[in-house]
């Protein structure tokens, strides 16, 4: 694979912590690749583990989940189911033969622009590495 | 078929210097399905920039409208307005963000341009899916409950009172006036504490809007905001309030007398009838139960044959009264610290090491010994007195990392009144002396400057007694050097700590608490008084450890807040909430299970099928009920299956 890989990442974020961190990311003006699309949910306990799924059938190569630290959640304890299924979720990605470095679990606070950027720095560079996802991908109509 | 218009925003040139705007529409409009129109303006947010898409809803009978511009943390209420100017449904709108979380985060022009086609394609998608919402509204009951009779607790229901809505007072004690009736001189001023708080105890009493329960206790709660049902348990005080004269001859025959006070800290008795202290609001006596003969033995009943007015009763079954309010502001105050963790202080051994609160009653005109500061061993006053500072507050081990924040400036105060009334030379062991606030820092000052009182930087090892006095070994970090100090009384600045049953009145509210009991705020910052819980609001020292000023303040604070709710005819809540589909359902109620905010009900169809329900009350819609339901039975307004699915297929 070439170094022309763009690797599309999805990033099922909260409102409240991570949203606004990427958010402060931009005010701050911190520079990160541009493959991340974020999807704005209220709280990261709102996704569902088959975003994640349908994400990768529709050629994710990498799903970023965040949400607020534990503890901080808006909502008390979202963060915590979210914490829950994704453990279950990146097992069963396993056993489907898919890397579980493609689905990463982070929690951003409002606060942290720098870490946000810093994230999806480093998400996209292992993304790199790890080349285009194939194993869940739908195939389209020329492949 | 949904008609989308795309507005594409150029933010002068923090969108347009590296996002080809012009081209991101013009390929909106070509290449995304569903988009009807599409345009781009220097300014979205401008008034011309709004009447832009006022007049593109009309013209081209849109149905759901994308804004690409900043983030919609930034403008999302402004193009909602837009789009009700319009006559679109203002949740038929979603935002774009091309600003915050493109242009401004990328150089390459390619790349952003490229990605903020994509945004667009995704909430084009997703605003297909979009249906019109419409405010919840909800009614409110005028009355406020306000839990905890202390100094917070009665400014907020006065203030509220004031502000001419109904209120509902509760106390648990027998008299309102909490930790603050029991100061002698309050810092930095040195004025009386009764003397500022008994007038506002009195107009407690005699508000005409405040109805005042004491001896009584919140049993349960129920309902939502602005229609809280609340179970108030009153509990049997042994004297009929209605024909009790408060004339205290009830409590002068009672021959059980050795009672420790507890409004004295300990350090004074009571008889088993008894009125807190002279001033207490109610002026009632109440029987305690666990030392009264009569309860115990069917015997004495002193008190009852010498009531004129036949006022004692002997009850022993609470009374449940239910009471239906608006709001609730919590203000339930804290506990003093027992320092017994602290055996090297000898607190509990010798009679002469005392906490400061128990220090503060003894110099308290209004305790055991009139004011006059005596040392509880043989009676004899204090020429020597050491404070030791920070016990149980800042430390990990033995008591709490917090700071109680009012220790520095008590103790500052304690060595004054200890030099005024007795004449005696202070000594006060510290880590740090905490005085941010005004005129505090110049209290302490003074203290050491015009009332001679010693302060040792460093934490005390030992106390132990010689002879009749107290042995006090440290070490002042400043000089590293040990100390030994000979002193006649040890005061120890014990530390605030939540209330002993702050949890459990959490677990009745559903509001939230930190590690050591104290109530959660919303926000720590921008929302200091509200609570997790939509209507119940936080004031004084049951949120964090604070002085008077700062728990006044927040009193009037959540009273403000509660007011807020009660002034208003109706409730609107936003509609983005979760809703059952009673025919997918299957009643496991996993939705239950994982909501924080009891907003899930269980309803029972005229079929006879039980199905979960949400409470539009009380959902706040984060979700977590949605993606819990195996069924797919709930789904959230707003951010439905459907609506999230779209955004993803269309990467």
């Amino acid at each position: 694979m070439g170094e022309d890989f763009k690797p599309t990442i999805i990033g099922f974020v909260c409102n409240w912590c991570t949203y606004a961190g990427a958010d402060l990311a931009g005010t701050s003006r911190l520079e990160y690749p541009a493959n991340i699309r974020l999807i704005r949910l209220p709280c990261s306990g709102r996704i569902d583990p088959l975003f994640i799924f349908r994400a990768f059938l529709q050629g994710a190569d990498g799903v970023l989940v965040s949400g607020c630290h534990p503890g901080d959640c808006h909502y008390t304890t979202g963060n915590y189911y979210a914490k829950r299924r994704l453990a279950i979720i990146k097992r069963l990605l396993e056993y489907i033969g898919l890397e579980p470095g493609r689905l990463r679990l982070e929690w951003i606070s409002a606060s942290e622009g720098q870490r946000f950027a810093d994230v999806c720095k480093e998400f996209t560079a292992r993304i790199k590495e790890l080349g285009p996802q194939r194993r869940l991908r739908q195939r389209t109509a020329g492949e | 078929m949904a008609r989308i218009g795309v507005f594409v925003c150029w933010c002068g040139v923090n969108i347009a210097g590296t996002v080809d705007v012009e081209r991101v529409a013009e390929e909106a409009e070509e290449k995304i399905s569903n988009v009807v129109y599409a345009t781009d303006y220097k300014y979205m947010c401008s008034d011309p920039g709004q009447q832009i898409i006022v007049e593109a809803i009309k013209d081209h009978r849109l149905t759901g409208v994308v804004v690409a511009s900043c983030s919609p943390r930034m403008h999302e209420v402004t193009f909602q307005k837009a789009c009700l100017t319009g006559g679109l449904n203002p949740y038929c709108m979603e935002m774009a963000n091309i600003r915050e979380q493109d242009s401004w985060v990328h150089k390459d022009r390619e790349e952003a341009t490229a990605k903020a086609l994509e945004l667009i394609r995704m909430k084009v998608a997703k605003v297909s899916k979009l249906e019109p919402l419409f405010p919840i509204r909800v009614p409110v009951t005028k009355r406020a409950l306000v839990i905890g009779g202390g100094v917070a607790g009665i400014q907020a229901a006065l203030d509220i009172a004031d502000a001419n809505q109904e209120v509902v007072l509760v106390e648990k004690e027998p008299s309102i006036g909490g930790h603050m009736a029991q100061l002698d001189e309050t810092f930095p001023t040195l004025d009386c504490s009764q003397c500022i708080l008994t007038p506002k105890m009195v107009q407690v009493a005699q508000h005409e809007r405040i109805k005042l329960y004491s001896y009584a206790e919140v049993e349960s709660v129920s309902g939502y905001v602005g229609n809280f049902v609340v179970r108030i348990s009153k509990n049997p005080r042994g004297v009929d309030t209605e024909k009790c004269t408060g004339c205290g001859v009830c409590v002068e025959r009672c021959p059980v007398k050795k009672i420790p006070s507890e409004f004295n800290a300990g350090i004074g008795s009571r008889s088993a009838i008894y009125i807190p202290f002279p001033q207490a609001v109610p002026n009632w006596p109440v029987i305690d139960q666990e030392y009264c003969t009569y309860y115990k033995k069917k015997k004495c009943g002193l008190c009852q044959k010498e009531c004129a007015a036949g006022a004692v009763i002997f009850d022993t079954e609470p009374e449940f009264i239910e009471e239906a309010v608006g709001t609730i502001v919590v203000a339930t105050g804290y506990d003093p610290w027992e320092p017994v963790a602290y055996g090297e202080y000898g607190y509990g051994i010798y009679p002469d090491v005392v906490t400061s609160l128990q220090f503060e009653r003894m110099t308290s005109a209004s305790g055991p010994t009139s004011g006059v500061l005596k040392r509880p061993s043989d009676g004899e006053v204090p020429r020597e007195v050491a404070f030791i500072q920070c016990v149980g507050s800042r430390d990990n081990v033995k008591g709490y990392p917090y700071c109680s924040r009012i220790c520095c400036m008590y103790t500052a105060k304690h060595a004054i009144i200890a030099r005024h009334k007795a004449g005696a030379q202070s000594y006060v062991f510290y880590i740090d002396v905490r005085a941010g606030g005004k005129g505090y820092e110049e209290f302490i000052r003074r203290a050491q400057e015009e009332d001679g009182a010693r302060y040792i930087r460093g934490k005390v090892s030992r106390v132990y007694q010689d002879g009749k006095k107290l042995i006090v070994r440290g070490e002042d970090t400043l000089l590293g050097r040990p100390v030994e100090l000979r002193v006649d009384m040890v005061v120890l600045a014990s530390a605030v700590k939540a209330k002993s049953d702050a949890g459990k009145l959490a677990r009745k509210l559903n509001i939230a608490y930190d590690q050591y009991e104290f109530y959660t705020e919303a926000h720590p910052k921008l929302r200091p008084v509200d609570t997790n819980c939509a209507g119940i609001f936080l004031a004084g020292t049951c949120q964090a450890p604070k002085d008077i000023p700062d728990t006044v303040s927040q009193a009037s604070a959540a009273a403000s807040k509660a007011l807020a709710i009660l002034s208003a005819q109706e409730l609107t809540r936003e509609p983005l909430i979760s809703v059952v589909d009673p025919l997918k359902c299957n009643a496991c109620f996993s939705c239950r299970e994982v909501c924080t905010f009891n907003a899930i009900e269980e309803e029972t169809l005229r079929s006879g099928k039980k199905v979960s329900k949400v409470n539009p009350g009380l959902c706040l819609g984060c979700g977590a009920c949605v993606s819990a339901c195996r069924n797919g039975a709930l789904s959230l307004k707003g951010f439905t299956d459907d609506q999230i699915y779209a955004e993803v297929n269309a990467i």
